[in-house]
């Protein structure tokens, strides 16, 4: 059983061939790190995934059956940029996706659906840490909590596979840090399977289960447009992180240890959590 | 200090924002005075006592052959012409603006002909306008829409296109459909383009309503401007002039505000 099966992917823009030959098999419930060179294909791969582009050649399956031709909502994407709507507030974005999803006419719920939904949106802002901002336009966000925000949103649809497109690149490392915990805790607490593209090896370890590298076999210049990228590397992380289960890799965390309020209430200053 | 970098008080900030104004004033009234004071019967620079009595005529007084208060029925009119030309050019801009930015066929179908016919130049259309539509308000109001929605419909459809494909994209995997998208994510970003556009296209909607009321009219702006031409009425023409400019610099400023408070979000993005 595997969540995403690809068997012997090429995408090529014309001449360029991009990707070569690539099969992999993700299993479910698995956080998969993609690395690589710049310009290797990562996130044509993400695209592909997503649905946004089509292989040239060869299948990809979700859950056993053909993936469909254009995005939908058993994908979830966060990007690096753009992934919030400027013109909606935070409640609004988080909101979004299941009022297009209930009210296929006018795109917006009323009445005691809105009133419930409006509930479950405000559950989840304050589980990405965003309690106390539902009214703010994204512009008045900070990078990181764009990023929470991005997440709540995506999660509000109960995706089946995650993917997420290099979405922490631009934040600092503290900010970093602070969200890489909560992707974690996110990754463990809900049945999805995750795919972060990322040109960082460190958050590709941090997070990940398994830490897939792509590269070209060949890179001399004369050479470089006809051979795609394929995989080069394929690393589980030991000792196994498992979803939803403690492991050694994760008990060291008390419950919402990455909740600023739980934080303020269980003690004055938190320590911080282990290098992992 | 480097010019770029001068700071200015708020005082003189004020001041020299007033102060290009006046300098018009003063040198109106220079000119004025210098020419009146060679010849007193002098119309080409009226004093402001003989403008004043004009606007008193126009707008206090009824007029002896209709009993109507001038000034207001060629606003009125003019008005009404610039509303529905303005308003159907709105309108047709949102609708063909936002099916070119985001579907594909109408893309194809209608991008290079809106992109063509906005070459075409209005005013050479003028009177093919008058002889198929006839002297009436049909006419007017159709020369304001091809002069105006052409270029609005390529300003909202780039704006449109410009937004980025992230957003698309992330719309979709939040199951919206195009219509949806249409609605929910793409209308509500193109409204405040669409109101930025409106108020730059004030300009040339006056100048296509003017020159049409100064051909066929019997009442309007510009028809009483090109009317009282023929007696050099200087002292009627220099206020109306400056009534057309106020009423620009108004719905200038007034269309701006809305945004801002229809659109609260579209400020903050600007000052990023």
């Amino acid at each position: 059983m595997t969540a995403l099966t690809l068997r012997n992917v090429w995408k090529e823009y014309g001449d360029q061939i991009v990707i070569e030959n690539l099969s992999l098999d993700i299993a479910p419930r698995s956080f998969v790190a993609l690395v690589g060179p710049s310009g290797c294909g990562k996130t044509t791969l993400l695209r592909l995934l997503l649905g946004q582009e089509r292989a040239t050649r060869g299948t990809i399956m979700l859950d056993g059956a053909a993936l469909p031709d254009e995005p939908g909502p058993d994908r979830g994407v966060v990007y690096q940029r753009y992934s919030v709507f400027p013109h909606l507030t935070v409640l609004g974005n988080v909101m979004l996706g299941p009022e297009l999803q209930s009210a296929r006419v006018v795109g917006r719920s009323f009445g005691a659906a809105r009133r419930h939904l409006n509930e479950a949106a405000r559950q989840m802002i304050a589980d990405v840490g965003l309690a106390g901002s539902e009214d703010k336009y994204p512009a008045q966000l900070s990078g990181g909590m764009q990023q929470r925000l991005a997440l709540a949103q995506a999660l509000m649809m109960k995706p089946r596979v995650l993917l997420l497109d290099e979405p922490f690149g631009a934040l600092d490392p503290g900010i970093r840090t602070d969200i890489h915990h909560l992707m974690k805790r996110l990754w463990d607490e809900r049945p999805m399977t995750v795919v972060m593209v990322t040109h960082d090896l460190r958050e590709a370890f941090t997070l990940g289960t398994r830490v897939v590298a792509l590269g070209r076999k060949r890179n001399r210049p004369e050479e470089a447009d006809r051979y795609g990228a394929s995989i080069t590397n394929d690393i589980d992380i030991w000792p196994p992180r498992v979803a939803g289960a403690r492991t050694l890799f994760n008990t060291e965390y008390a419950l919402g240890w990455d909740d600023p309020t739980v934080q303020a209430v269980t003690s004055g200053r938190p320590d911080q959590p282990p290098e992992t | 200090m480097r010019l770029i970098n001068q700071q200015l008080s708020p005082v003189a900030a004020t001041a020299l924002k007033f102060a290009p104004f006046l300098v018009l004033i003063l040198a109106y009234l220079l000119g004025s005075s210098l020419r009146l004071a060679e010849n007193p019967n002098d119309k080409l620079l009226p004093a402001l006592t003989s403008i004043a009595d004009a606007v008193d005529l126009m707008a206090f007084t009824p007029d002896r052959r209709s009993g109507d208060y001038l000034l207001w029925t060629d606003t009125w009119s003019s008005l009404k012409r610039l509303a529905a030309g303005l308003g159907i050019s709105t309108a047709l801009a949102l609708v063909i603006g936002v099916c070119i930015g985001i579907l594909p066929f109408f893309r194809a179908l209608l991008a290079p002909f809106v992109s063509f016919v906005s070459m075409v130049p209005p005013l050479a259309l003028l009177p093919i306008l008058f002889i198929s539509m006839g002297l009436g308000e049909t006419s007017k109001i159709a020369l304001i829409v091809i002069g105006v929605a052409p270029i609005m419909i390529r300003d909202l459809a780039q704006t449109v296109l410009a937004l980025p494909r992230e957003q698309i994209v992330k719309a979709e995997t939040l199951s919206a459909s195009s219509w949806l998208i249409a609605l929910r994510i793409v209308l509500p970003q193109a409204l405040p383009r669409l109101l930025g556009s409106l108020r730059l296209q004030l300009g040339p909607a006056f100048l296509f309503l003017i020159a049409a009321e100064a051909i066929s009219a019997d009442s309007g702006l510009g028809y009483r401007i090109f009317l009282v031409r023929r007696y050099l009425s200087m002292d009627i023409i220099f206020p109306y002039v400056a009534w057309i400019t106020f009423l620009a610099a108004s719905a200038d400023f007034g269309i701006d505000r809305f945004r801002r408070w229809l659109f609260p979000w579209s400020q903050l993005e600007a000052g990023r």
